[in-house]
């Protein structure tokens, strides 16, 4: 059932029970608050029938309020039959309201006579009239007047401020439970082991359902938007349609409520500025109708949601010639921006693109009140733009959920937590493992797989001490928008169990941590947050939105690790942080695909772009290719020699008029470099390629276990698979059999052996292992390769 | 007469009075974490009863000499816009009832650090008494966080 129906019937069922007690006492007794009462009930209904579109109910609650209006009033004395009708009334709305618990729609039958009857009432003299006693003659009548009790029997309402204090006390309860429980590891024999295995136990689903009572599904809070946009379209004569995918994601309550307004509001910003007139798009070749679309989902401990529209995207000209008229900045400030930061100009206060001031959006509050709002929440918020294609903002917010699962992890005697969800694995390294600790110009990094992994030393960042890397350590691998790097630490302790506090204002400064919590033995330890870890590191300075930097040339002046390479004239670099891995090409192997250069890499297509024109792939031998790597995208930058890795502090100087793909030059290792842009070559690569040649891989993923499918379906179809999921060897055998294809199975030994004969002899069968270990990483290579194979 | 009433402390000699209603709690502190990259003054986090408190040493917040580091020293858990703190003093004297009318302005030589800090100066008769300005010194230090 509708959401909105649900909630509308608890809250009418608790009304109708509010009432019912006082209502036996209406007859011989006119108390004017009970009638107001019965005033507003009716009144509400009638609103909300409107809205949910049930005429029936509608027209029954209105005739039944113009009574009590008339009553209150006093047109109308408080007589029998005055009463009778109002009970009546009454009576039929809870068997309607019953009819639409059980069925989900308004039950058939006719109130003409009834509302009839009501209005007669209106003008005779009401004594005389004798109204049947209560509704014998009604067709809803039949039906048994369900108690408002059964109404809402599914759901109590509580109030806010109790399921906060339960999840405080769950919390207290949860610390407490670790402090036995490190009081009887250290105790010998302890008698209480059982029990306090129990009390852990419960304790543990107690705080699970304690959480669950505060999470909401996000349709929550864009269940209006449809409506809103649909009377927007309306109001502005244009055509726009709206899509929301992902409405199930699950939102602490406390953020869902705060996130409400600024989505709405973003959504209205997208309708009012973003989407042309129908006859516009018409002209520049786009579908008549705009699209919308708002999705959710979970990623790595955060919620991200995403607004984007097809409209005509952000004028970057018209910004700039708004923000120096709105004194937000100067001329020579504005020429130091880069277009990203340019965007998130119209984010500043006092900042509206509206040329003319509308009803709808524009008034004054905008998008820095969904900034600050965001922000507030502790998330951040990004813009991407294709001037005449699009905007798209990328909202990533905290779960912000109290208690977490963390990882104690110990550096120079100094403990701290990282949530177990930022963790993708725990890798031994250094001498005498398979991971040794290799240096690029000081910068550490490892060799994972077949990814070159930055690592960020803990003690250096946190400035325990001079940073250096030990011959041995462990090395956290994280993840931080969608690139992983190493967190490198002394130890390892436990998991345990934390409940998140946030950092006290005066610390809120400190980016790397997300916040404190108090461990079983009662110290106090930070939480380290793998985003602020990246950004104070600078890692991945294109995507990891850091701070907006004061607006001052030079733009930025932090250290940060640079790849410095050589292409056509001059030196080049690129922040490290950006590049996926370092390739070698031998160019012989270089294809022509849609008249664009290619090369065959890990079972796809990568197309190859150069930094000069592209005569120089044209030669033989082998060349370095910088692949970049962002979502779906993949593209390599071929150059001609890989020069060096520094660290140092850069200041990168836009040049004016610079040549696209270059974000400026800055003086690196006393040279004057060009630095590059790989997001300029990743748009271009995708933007190119990847709307004209979708080429995604048929997957089958066989698995029985529910978690596991659910786990790595997902996984899968972020990584570019077209997936079908099967539960049995059984319904695979039915999907080959109606001549189904897949490029790939993937499944455990056990389900796929049944297959071994079928038609699918000869279909790759994938890393049955990384199923059982829900091994990720193993997974996603194991069908690189598999790929790889075949394509070879 | 508008009676005062200040918990006078010792941080590096100087007598200091802080106005009873600010604070909650006088403590010896318990066992502090250290945060790493904040502030010189920020001696470290402490639990309190299950709450987490941010501690700042008043030596280093007033630009004294720090304290050496096996000196004992005493907590003054103050509350600052629904935050506790901790502010870590050398030792706490006693609460003294005071007319408030009888409080001086800041020299006008006072070190400028401490003059935003310092509500006014009280002649006692042992020992001049500075009255931190809570609000001010907490305010300030949120702010430049």
């Amino acid at each position: 059932m509708d959401d909105l129906l649900r909630e509308f019937l608890t809250e009418t069922g608790e009304a109708i029970t509010a009432l019912d007690a006082d209502l036996v006492t209406l007859e011989g007794n006119s108390d004017p608050t009970l009638l107001q009462g019965i005033f507003r009930l009716f009144h509400t209904i009638k609103g909300t029938c409107g809205f949910l579109g049930l005429p029936r109910l509608e027209a029954l609650a209105h005739a039944a309020e113009s009574i009590l209006a008339r009553l209150r009033d006093r047109e109308l004395a408080v007589t029998p039959p005055v009463i009778g009708a109002v009970l009546e009334s009454i009576d039929r709305i809870k068997a309607i309201l019953a009819a639409l618990d059980a069925k989900g729609a308004e039950p058939e039958g006719d109130d003409g006579a009834f509302i009839a009857r009501l209005a007669a009432l209106d003008t005779v003299a009401t004594a005389e009239l004798a109204v049947p006693q209560s509704p014998r003659d009604a067709p809803v009548a039949e039906q048994r007047a369900p108690t408002s009790d059964e109404l809402k029997s599914e759901t109590v309402r509580v109030t806010v401020g109790l399921l906060d204090n339960l999840m405080a006390m769950a919390g207290e309860l949860v610390l407490t439970r670790n402090q036995l429980m490190q009081l009887q590891r250290s105790a010998e024999g302890a008698a209480f082991a059982l029990p306090l295995q129990r009390l852990s136990q419960v304790t543990t689903e107690l705080q699970e359902a304690v959480m669950k009572t505060r999470m909401q599904p996000i349709r929550g809070a864009w269940a209006k938007l449809p409506r809103i946009v649909h009377d927007l379209a309306r109001d502005l004569h244009k055509t726009i349609e709206i899509e929301m995918l992902g409405g199930g994601t699950e939102l602490d309550r406390q953020v869902l409520e705060l996130i409400r307004d600024p989505l709405t509001h973003m959504v209205r910003n997208a309708a009012d500025h973003g989407i042309e007139p129908p006859e516009e798009r018409a002209r520049l070749g786009k579908p008549r109708a705009g699209r919308i679309t708002v999705s959710a989902q979970q990623r790595s401990g955060h919620i991200v949601i995403e607004i984007g529209d097809d409209g005509r995207g952000l004028a970057i000209g018209k910004i700039k010639a708004h923000a120096l008229m709105r004194g937000i900045v100067s001329e020579s400030e504005l020429a130091a921006l880069s277009p990203e930061q340019i965007y998130r100009l119209i984010m500043r206060p006092g900042f509206s693109t509206a040329e003319t001031v509308t009803a709808i959006s524009g008034r004054g509050v905008g998008l820095d009140v969904v900034r600050a709002n965001i922000e507030k929440l502790g998330g951040t918020i990004e813009i991407a733009n294709a001037e005449g294609r699009g905007t798209h903002f990328t909202i990533v917010l905290p779960l912000t959920l109290a208690i977490v699962s963390a990882l104690i992890l110990e550096c120079r005697g100094e403990r701290f937590a990282l949530a177990q969800l930022a963790v993708l694995e725990l890798v031994k390294a250094g001498v005498g493992t398979d991971h040794p600790i290799e240096f690029l110009n000081r910068v550490p990094v490892m060799r994972l797989r077949e990814h070159l992994l930055p690592l960020v030393p803990l003690s250096g960042l946190m400035r325990l001490d001079d940073g250096a890397v030990p011959p041995s350590a462990l090395v956290v691998v994280t993840e931080v928008a969608g690139r992983s790097f190493g967190i490198v630490v002394d130890r390892v302790h436990d998991v345990e169990e934390i409940v998140v506090k946030p950092v006290a204002p005066l610390l809120r400064g400190l980016a790397i941590f997300a916040g404190a919590t108090i461990l079983g033995d009662g110290s106090v330890i930070m939480i380290l947050d793998p985003a602020g870890i990246a950004a104070a590191s600078a890692l991945g300075a294109a995507s990891v939105s850091a701070p907006a930097t004061p607006p001052a040339a030079p733009v930025r002046d932090h250290r940060m690790s640079l790849l410095l390479f050589r292409a056509g004239a001059g030196l080049k670099a690129v922040p490290l942080g950006v590049v996926a891995r370092l390739e070698e090409l031998d160019l012989a192997a270089i294809e022509s695909v849609g008249g664009r250069p290619a090369v065959q890499y890990r079972g796809r297509i990568m197309p190859l772009a150069t930094v000069t024109p592209q005569d120089v792939l044209e030669g033989e031998g082998r060349r370095p290719v910088l692949v970049f790597a962002h979502g779906d995208a993949v593209m390599g930058l071929v150059v001609d020699a890989i020069e060096d890795i520094v660290d140092e502090g850069v200041a990168i100087e836009r040049t004016a008029g610079a040549q696209p793909g270059l974000l400026g030059s800055a003086i690196v290792a006393g040279k004057a470099t060009d630095i590059i842009d790989a997001g300029y070559y990743l748009k271009r690569a995708r933007d190119d390629w990847f709307a004209t040649a979708p080429q995604r891989r048929r997957v089958l993923l066989i698995e029985n276990s529910v978690f596991a499918r659910n786990l790595l379906t997902p996984l899968l179809t972020a990584a570019g698979y077209d997936v079908t999921t099967v539960e049995s060897a059984e319904a695979a055998l039915a999907l080959s059999e109606a001549g189904t294809d897949f490029d790939a199975i993937v499944s455990d030994g056990a389900l796929a052996s049944t297959l071994r004969d079928g038609p699918w002899r000869d279909t790759p069968l994938v890393a049955p292992d990384a199923i059982q270990k829900l091994d990720r990483a193993a997974l996603l290579d194991g069908l690189d390769r598999a790929f790889g194979q075949a394509a070879a | 007469m508008s009676e005062r009433a200040l918990v006078s402390v010792v941080c590096g000699g100087q007598l200091f009075g802080i106005e009873v209603g600010h604070v909650r709690d006088v403590l010896v502190p318990p066992r502090m974490t250290r945060v790493p990259l904040a502030g010189a003054d920020v001696a470290g986090l402490l639990n309190l009863r299950g709450r987490i408190v941010v501690a700042l040493d008043l030596r280093t917040r007033l630009g004294l000499p720090p304290a050496a580091p096996d000196a004992p020293r005493m907590s003054v858990v103050v509350e600052h816009q629904g935050e506790l703190y901790s502010l870590l003093v050398d030792s706490v004297v006693e609460v003294l009832r005071l007319d408030g009318d009888t409080i001086e302005p800041n020299p006008e030589t006072l070190d400028p650090a401490w003059r935003g800090l310092s509500v006014g100066i009280y002649r006692l008769d042992r020992a001049l008494l500075v009255e931190l300005d809570v609000t001010c010194l907490l305010d300030a230090r949120v702010e430049a966080a």
